[in-house]
């Protein structure tokens, strides 16, 4: 379970993060919205440690990972994608995907022995097949479609095997028909592998179609949470998002 | 050319269970070319030829080291030169002064090379691109100012005179130039077959994660700055290692041997050769010598004609030698397969 705790990070003036609760619970898919700069890559970015928050807690499964440097929290279970594709952009597919478990099984310094180890190819497998990519394995990451590279960024986080998948955008800049396809993707991940699934989205008709559960955050609060129907009739929301330009602060 | 046909069996070779066969096919490779570099002794009394093969051996083992940084990496250093100085200094000094068996000196110099690689590196590394570069470069004058003014332990300007003492090893006599011809060419051969292993290695694939995205690596729970000091270090050794051939060679050691040129030299040698293939500074190391050695021989501004020469490699193809003939054999493999 991912919790947290009254996390705040200020840039200069700007409160980002405002004292931020909120739980998580094993196995569930959450998605986060909010008008721009509503604070949603930050929080992501404070949970991963890409940010230090200015005080606050992470707690997942009890542990407090707030402050903690990417890579310690990569490995106690926090993956993520990003809203822009970050990839590595002259390996093939099936290197990204091998690479990156030889990261998570610690072996990536070992200089003797030959890459790809025999031991990664397995999990490299699995994803590549549960993601589609397996078709695509000696493709050079930038010769991928937008959406495929999208997709292997999320290959990247999912093959950590990650207790909890947080996903910036999936759908960022792609078409209407290419957006259903991959958020029915990562509704279907989220069914299969039984993770814990937040996603940040613009587009409110995927959020009230799929996610069970919705945050509202506007100028680095919590302005609603609550299953779609709450959220549809919440007026705080209503009003944040017709665009009565402060009434996210009021609330 | 062994080793272009080598490169594209390599695109071919499907990556499944082909690991290991890599590997045999790698040594094989290095076995023959040893064999080859070792019998010309045989077929040529050409005392100009054999030097010219061991100043690539020491040449080349610099400049591959230094491609372990530039293209695997993405950290270019201006300053790698100074491991090729330091390595001929502290083999030079220590046979000099210690008189120890040449191995002993060997592993005692790339000890004292890893021990200085790991201090500098460790400020270095942290740095972004310019940044790093110039840190390097800034070391790198450091060193050779040290050597110009600790006269009385490196000999200052004059460099270290008198020869170096080459005494016989395992039956192995350095002094005799047939010997260090071979020595050289095994040095360059393992040497080359072990960084081609660092390469091909996991930890060769982390070094390509960094290069293209530190970040997204760091999020893989990748400690970027150890891996980035590990190559550091590493390549260091491996550029010391040919500042000992070179110091063997000339029986010496000079203050241009850890000048900011040498880094330099580097550079270009990765610029014309191409820093995509694994032979690419190998292939630039023949080609700057041989320009070196024949420019020099028809007018004293060589410095035009390898300006010129690199100029073309830089504006006209955009690339190394050995990455336009890679990517000429990539795209004729792909229109092959109808791609």
């Amino acid at each position: 379970m991912l919790e947290i705790r009254n996390l705040a990070k200020s840039f200069g003036g700007v409160k980002a993060t405002n004292d931020v609760t909120l739980d998580f619970p094993d196995s569930t898919l959450t998605a986060v919205i909010g008008p721009n700069g509503a604070g949603k890559s930050t929080f992501f970015n404070l949970i991963t440690g890409a940010l230090k928050p200015d005080s606050g807690e992470v707690l997942l499964d009890g542990v407090d990972l707030a402050g903690r440097s990417p890579p310690e929290i990569v490995r106690r279970g926090i993956g993520r994608a990003f809203q822009v594709a970050s990839i590595f952009k002259s390996l093939t597919v099936q290197e990204t995907m091998l690479a990156a478990v030889s990261a998570d099984q610690r072996s990536s310094a070992v200089l003797h022995k030959r890459f790809p180890l025999p031991e990664t190819r397995d999990r490299a497998e699995h994803v590549m097949e549960l993601l589609g990519l397996a078709g695509k394995r000696n493709r050079t990451a930038a010769t991928l479609s937008h959406g495929d590279q999208k997709l292997l960024d999320i290959a990247l986080a999912l093959v950590l095997e990650p207790k909890v998948l947080l996903l910036d955008e999936p759908t960022a800049g792609m078409g209407p028909e290419e957006r259903w396809r991959m958020i029915d993707k990562v509704r279907e991940l989220w069914d299969t592998q039984k993770i814990t699934v937040v996603f940040i989205e613009h587009d409110m008709d995927i959020v009230f179609k799929i996610a069970p559960k919705i945050v509202v955050l506007c100028y680095g609060r919590i302005l609603a949470t609550g299953a779609p129907d709450e959220i549809r009739n919440n007026s705080a929301v209503i009003e944040a998002y017709l665009g009565t330009e402060h009434a996210g602060a009021a609330a | 050319m062994t080793e272009l046909e080598a490169g594209r069996a390599r695109t071919l070779l499907p990556v499944r269970g082909g690991a290991m066969l890599l590997r045999y096919r790698d040594v094989m490779i290095a076995l023959i070319a040893f064999a080859v570099l070792a019998s010309l002794p045989l077929f040529t009394g050409s005392k100009a030829l054999l030097d010219f093969v061991i100043r690539c051996s020491a040449y080349g083992l610099f400049a591959t080291s230094l491609n372990l940084l530039v293209g695997y990496t993405g950290l270019t250093s201006f300053g790698h030169g100074m491991f090729f100085g330091l390595g001929a200094y502290s083999f030079g000094l220590i046979m000099q002064k210690l008189s120890v068996p040449i191995p002993v000196a060997f592993v005692a110099t790339l000890a004292i090379t890893a021990v200085i690689a790991a201090g500098i590196g460790a400020i270095c590394v942290r740095l972004k691109e310019i940044y790093f570069a110039f840190v390097t470069l800034a070391f790198q004058m450091l060193i050779h100012s040290t050597i110009l003014s600790w006269a009385s332990f490196t000999g200052g300007d004059q460099g270290l005179r008198g020869g170096i003492p080459r005494p016989a090893f395992f039956g192995v006599d350095l002094a005799n130039h047939v010997h260090l011809y071979i020595a050289s060419c095994a040095l360059l051969v393992l040497g080359l077959l072990a960084m081609r292993q660092i390469a091909q290695s996991p930890f060769g694939y982390t070094l390509r994660m960094i290069r293209d995205n530190a970040a997204r690596a760091s999020f893989l729970g990748i400690d970027v700055w150890r891996a980035k000091l590990t190559v550091f270090v590493l390549a260091a050794l491996f550029a010391s290692m040919g500042g000992m051939v070179m110091a063997l060679f000339v029986s010496g050691a000079y203050p241009e041997f850890a000048y900011w040129t040498i880094s330099g030299e580097g550079i270009f040698i990765n610029m014309l050769g191409g820093v995509s293939t694994f032979l690419g500074p190998m292939v630039g190391t023949v080609l700057l010598l041989l320009l070196n050695d024949t420019v020099t021989r028809f007018t004293e501004y060589h410095g035009i004609v390898l300006g010129v020469v690199i100029l073309f490699f830089a504006l006209g193809l955009r690339k190394g030698l050995l990455d336009f003939v890679a990517d000429w054999f990539s795209h004729r493999r792909d229109a092959g397969e109808g791609r």
